[in-house]
């Protein structure tokens, strides 16, 4: 493999500096390939709800965790403190009420900013398909209140997945190796059984169509 | 190494300079912008579909299918918002500049000289309808699903607004921005009608 020579010792000094070219001109490629990903086209609107409080976070791995669950399975039960002060668990809507579970990775942070205050209009749409959204993120009750209160009033709860740290995102496979969630989407039907799952890429925020779209197949 | 070697090398370095040259060019076509239009600059190459929608066709002073840019439209003056249906603000000032369009509609000396658009910033089409119908939104809206018109101008937050003057040689001017802080349709409606000297 002629690369490998440019790791020997042994080679004449002007071989060695051509080999050291040519690695570097490799790197340089591999660099060039890299910064169409990392200075590419992902961008995100922010509201100037939110003026300059808004903590960037740079562009992440997009996928940070193995799912424990798939669709077909039935979903983990659970119970979170809510920032009304409500403890909410999944099994009451059983039999009532399909479930939508929004987890978001962070409060303050570029994408989640902008994902939850559209849900927030949309409250017809979750009527008409029988739906609740519950919206859970693994920060504390304080630092939820305090952000969801720049987005208006939200019609949904909000839930503290705060302590034990992200053990439900954990038990749902969403906990990302750095103790955030993933941005991720489930849908239970009535019958506690998980119909939808979209784990989307956390710098992007999920199209609202699919969503809906998946809503209104279990309704049919 | 020989000569000829060195001159193979050149050549490959040559070769990966325009790959990479390439990669930057073609690999974002779209680079964002450093600021937003101002005040006295002109709006960037900004392509929207011509509505499907007769009314909306009309409304603007559009015929046929495909692309047209902003300084097309049949106005003496184009009211811009960069909004997004996941933006708070956007949703609390829709009935106001819902009122900004009824004011003008309303107005004979204004109806056809003042027109409203809204581009919805990383909003599909879908997201947008959604966002029309919920705030009943009478002037049309137009998606930017991959922030092609955000990046374009600037990334600003939102809502943006931008007052653009149509000269009659098809020429314009930006004669007015501002980012949020709207502050109601009769107030809007005089900075909007003070800066395009219309009034």
């Amino acid at each position: 493999m002629p690369g490998a020579k440019s790791f020997q010792v042994t080679g004449s000094p002007l071989e060695g500096f051509a080999m050291g070219k040519r690695r570097f001109a490799h790197a340089v490629l591999v660099a060039g390939v890299l910064s169409v990903f990392i200075f590419g086209p992902l961008a995100h609107g922010l509201s100037e709800a939110f003026k300059e409080n808004i903590y960037k976070v740079g562009i992440l791995k997009p996928i940070d965790s193995v799912l424990k669950v798939k669709v077909g399975n039935k979903a983990p039960d659970f119970i979170l403190p809510s920032i009304s002060g409500e403890k909410i668990s999944l099994s009451p809507y059983q039999g009532r009420k399909n479930v939508v579970l929004s987890f978001v990775p962070a409060a303050w942070t570029p994408v989640c900013s902008d994902q939850w205050p559209g849900y927030n209009i949309i409250q017809d749409i979750f009527n008409q398909n029988h739906s609740i959204l519950l919206g859970i993120t693994v920060d504390n009750i304080p630092t939820l209140f305090a952000w969801t209160h720049q987005m208006g009033k939200l019609w949904f709860p909000v839930l503290s997945d705060f302590w034990p740290h992200g053990a439900v995102a954990k038990k749902y496979g969403v906990l990302r190796s750095n103790g955030v969630s993933e941005r991720a989407l489930f849908v239970i039907d009535k019958k506690g059984i998980i119909r939808y799952i979209d784990v989307h890429d956390i710098n992007k925020r999920p199209p609202l169509e699919e969503l809906v779209n998946a809503l209104e197949k279990i309704n049919r | 190494m020989d000569r000829r070697g060195g001159g193979e090398m050149k050549k490959r370095y040559f070769i990966l300079l325009v790959i990479n040259i390439l990669l930057f060019t073609l690999g974002s076509p779209i680079s964002a912008v450093d600021k937003p239009p101002e005040k006295g600059g002109v709006l960037p190459a900004i392509n929207l579909s011509i509505p499907k929608s007769p009314a909306e066709k009309s409304y603007l002073g559009l015929s046929g299918e495909g692309l047209f840019k902003i300084p097309q439209i049949k106005a003496k003056v184009v009211v811009v918002e960069i909004f997004s249906m996941y933006c708070p603000y956007c949703q609390k000032d829709a009935p106001g500049i819902n009122e900004l369009y009824h004011a003008v509609e309303n107005n004979p000396d204004l109806k056809d000289k003042i027109k409203i658009i809204g581009i919805g910033a990383g909003n599909s089409p879908f997201e947008v309808g959604v966002f029309k119908k919920t705030y009943g939104i009478p002037f049309p809206l137009f998606g930017d699903k991959d922030f092609t018109v955000h990046k374009m101008v600037g990334e600003v937050r939102t809502p943006y607004f931008m007052v653009v003057k149509i000269n009659e040689d098809g020429t314009h001017l930006i004669v007015h921005s501002q980012l949020g802080d709207y502050p109601g349709a009769g107030p809007f409606l005089e900075r909007v009608l003070n800066t395009s000297g219309l009034k």
